[in-house]
């Protein structure tokens, strides 16, 4: 008997996951589709400050202080760690229901509920729950086919449902939500500090300059410093604004989906039953509290079922085996859950994937006093 | 004798108490004939104290996200968080639990970490062979949906 070996391409579990995102790095990485803007982002804050520490650092370290490009070089380092994680991490993705499970819970529905006719739409599913003597609805996600966690929302540009769903943001190329949402408020704090001192730094660079040499000529000697300056200012007005509205929020452990809806506003609206209502406490859970791992397992190898008429050497190769090798995975245990990895989900064409609006305001460019339409929110959707 | 899967009973969260990781304690009816109340309240109920000490906010998760801030995060390269610990301590109490308890019994818990945290899968086996069995007919005519989505991989 001849053991042939078969060239099979290990299959990780990234390759088959539902939703609209990018992966990266063999699933060590996630973001949306759309990744343009986040190029935009890298662009202006590498370029920036690579202008600042060509031109402006040189004569300020040695007229004022070395320290001044350390601390720079610090700010940025911060700042692009920050903007990496957010923008990498998964956001706190919910997995689709297996189809057992969506059946299990169906049945339950159609059992409070009862069935509905064929050709009528079925009602919204809603369960209701209390939290701390309020009463908070959980709404069910047709797409995902799970009643969705208090405070998650599905995010129609990913196709996704997101725990804390907050916003999705264009210009870091991912969603933000319960995993990342604190990457993403340290990078706009350090952002923000970064272009306020980028741009102190720019206005004493030339009023120190132009002292000796005239204002004119300081323009001409480096020109890019008028860049960084435009630059700066823009982004001051927005980036500032934006944390100051983010820091509101973390004092409030509110998200930006429920300010925008407006969920614990109002006369009629419960109090928001997850706050502390301490704003030292709210800070700490937000930014220090324990980080959940990711429930997505995206490096996880699928085991394939199908079989091979060849006969292969059962060698299980290591998870960080090389997709080009030459053995793969085989004589499958007898494990239901490997059958359900198999890709097989939910059928979605009887679910009218919502299209909301496409033009995801770009959050940084306006003052965030409430006045951001809604990019990806479950009112309003075709599910409902 | 091999045991086939006849159906399986999810065991769904419980958010009474905010977002915090628990599951409901409610004993399902499939699993009236199979084994007992106390048995199964203590699985959950133990689990469920388990996922509340890796969610607990306080002193030490304090330290550990400020720490982890402070090197810019690049200390999760190297280190593993208090949550994952304890995940992995929740991965090796179900499995002890399998092999003590359920398994015995015809039973199968799957770690909710391979269920995205949605629920608590309970897998219920029955024997083909085996002759004084009590049939799952009984348990599965209220999950036949459930049963027939199983068998219909």
């Amino acid at each position: 008997m001849s053991v042939m070996v078969a060239r099979k391409k290990v299959v990780r579990k990234w390759e088959k996951l539902p939703g609209r995102n990018t992966f990266c790095c063999d699933g060590r990485i996630m973001m949306a589709r759309q990744k343009g803007i986040f190029y935009l982002t890298l662009f202006l804050i590498l370029g920036t400050c690579a202008l600042f520490f060509a031109f402006e650092c040189r004569y300020l370290a040695v007229q004022l202080s070395p320290a001044i490009p350390v601390f720079a070089a610090v700010l940025f380092l911060f700042a692009m760690a920050t903007l990496l994680r957010t923008s990498f991490s998964d956001p706190g993705v919910i997995p689709r229901a297996l189809p057992d499970e969506a059946a299990f819970i169906e049945m339950e529905i159609e059992a409070t509920n009862g069935t509905v006719p064929q050709g009528q739409r079925p009602p919204p599913r809603i369960k209701n729950f209390q939290i701390n003597n309020q009463i908070v609805k959980l709404k069910y996600c047709y797409t995902c086919k799970i009643f969705r966690p208090p405070r998650a929302s599905h995010c129609s540009i990913c196709d996704n449902c997101v725990e804390r769903f907050d916003h999705h943001c264009p210009w870091v190329g991912n969603c933000v939500g319960k995993r990342n949402y604190r990457y993403f408020y340290l990078f706009i704090l350090s952002l923000s500090l970064l272009t306020i001192y980028i741009f102190t730094f720019n206005i004493v660079y030339v009023a120190l300059k132009s002292l000796k040499i005239g204002f004119l000529n300081t323009l001409k000697e480096t020109p890019g410093t008028v860049l960084e300056v435009l630059i700066c200012f823009f982004t001051l007005w927005s980036v500032v604004g934006l944390t100051g509205f983010h820091t509101f929020l973390v004092a409030l452990n509110q998200t930006t989906n429920e300010d925008i809806k407006g969920s614990w506003t109002g006369k009629n609206r419960v109090q928001n039953p997850y706050s502390h209502g301490n704003i030292v406490k709210n800070c700490c859970e937000v930014l220090c509290g324990p980080l959940p791992p990711s429930v997505l397992d995206r490096r996880g190898i699928l085991q394939q079922e199908e079989s091979t008429a060849q006969e292969e050497t059962c060698t299980r190769g290591p998870g960080a085996q090389e997709p080009t090798t030459a053995q793969g995975p085989c004589g499958q245990p007898e494990e239901s859950s490997a059958q359900q990895n198999d890709g097989s989900l939910p059928h979605q064409s009887a679910v009218p994937v919502p299209s909301l609006s496409n033009t995801e305001m770009p959050e940084e460019k306006q003052p965030p006093a409430g006045e951001l339409p809604i990019p990806s929110q479950d009112t309003g959707q075709a599910e409902h | 004798m091999r045991a086939s899967l006849a159906t399986k009973v999810f065991v769904q969260r419980d958010y009474s108490d905010g977002t915090t990781c628990q599951f409901q304690t409610k004993f399902p009816p499939e699993l009236e004939s199979r084994i007992e109340r106390q048995l199964f309240e203590e699985t959950v109920k133990t689990l469920n104290s388990f996922y509340a000490e890796a969610e607990k906010i306080g002193g030490s998760s304090y330290l550990e996200g400020c720490l982890a801030c402070a090197t810019a995060y690049f200390i999760f390269l190297c280190m593993e968080t208090h949550y994952e610990k304890v995940l992995k301590k929740i991965s090796k109490y179900i499995q002890e639990q399998n092999e003590k308890i359920y398994a015995p019994r015809g039973l199968l818990l799957t770690d909710p970490l391979e269920r995205g945290m949605r629920v608590i899968e309970i897998s219920i086996y029955e024997d083909r062979c085996s002759s004084g069995s009590s049939s799952s007919g009984s348990s599965s005519s209220s999950s036949g949906g459930g049963g027939g989505g199983a068998g219909g991989r």
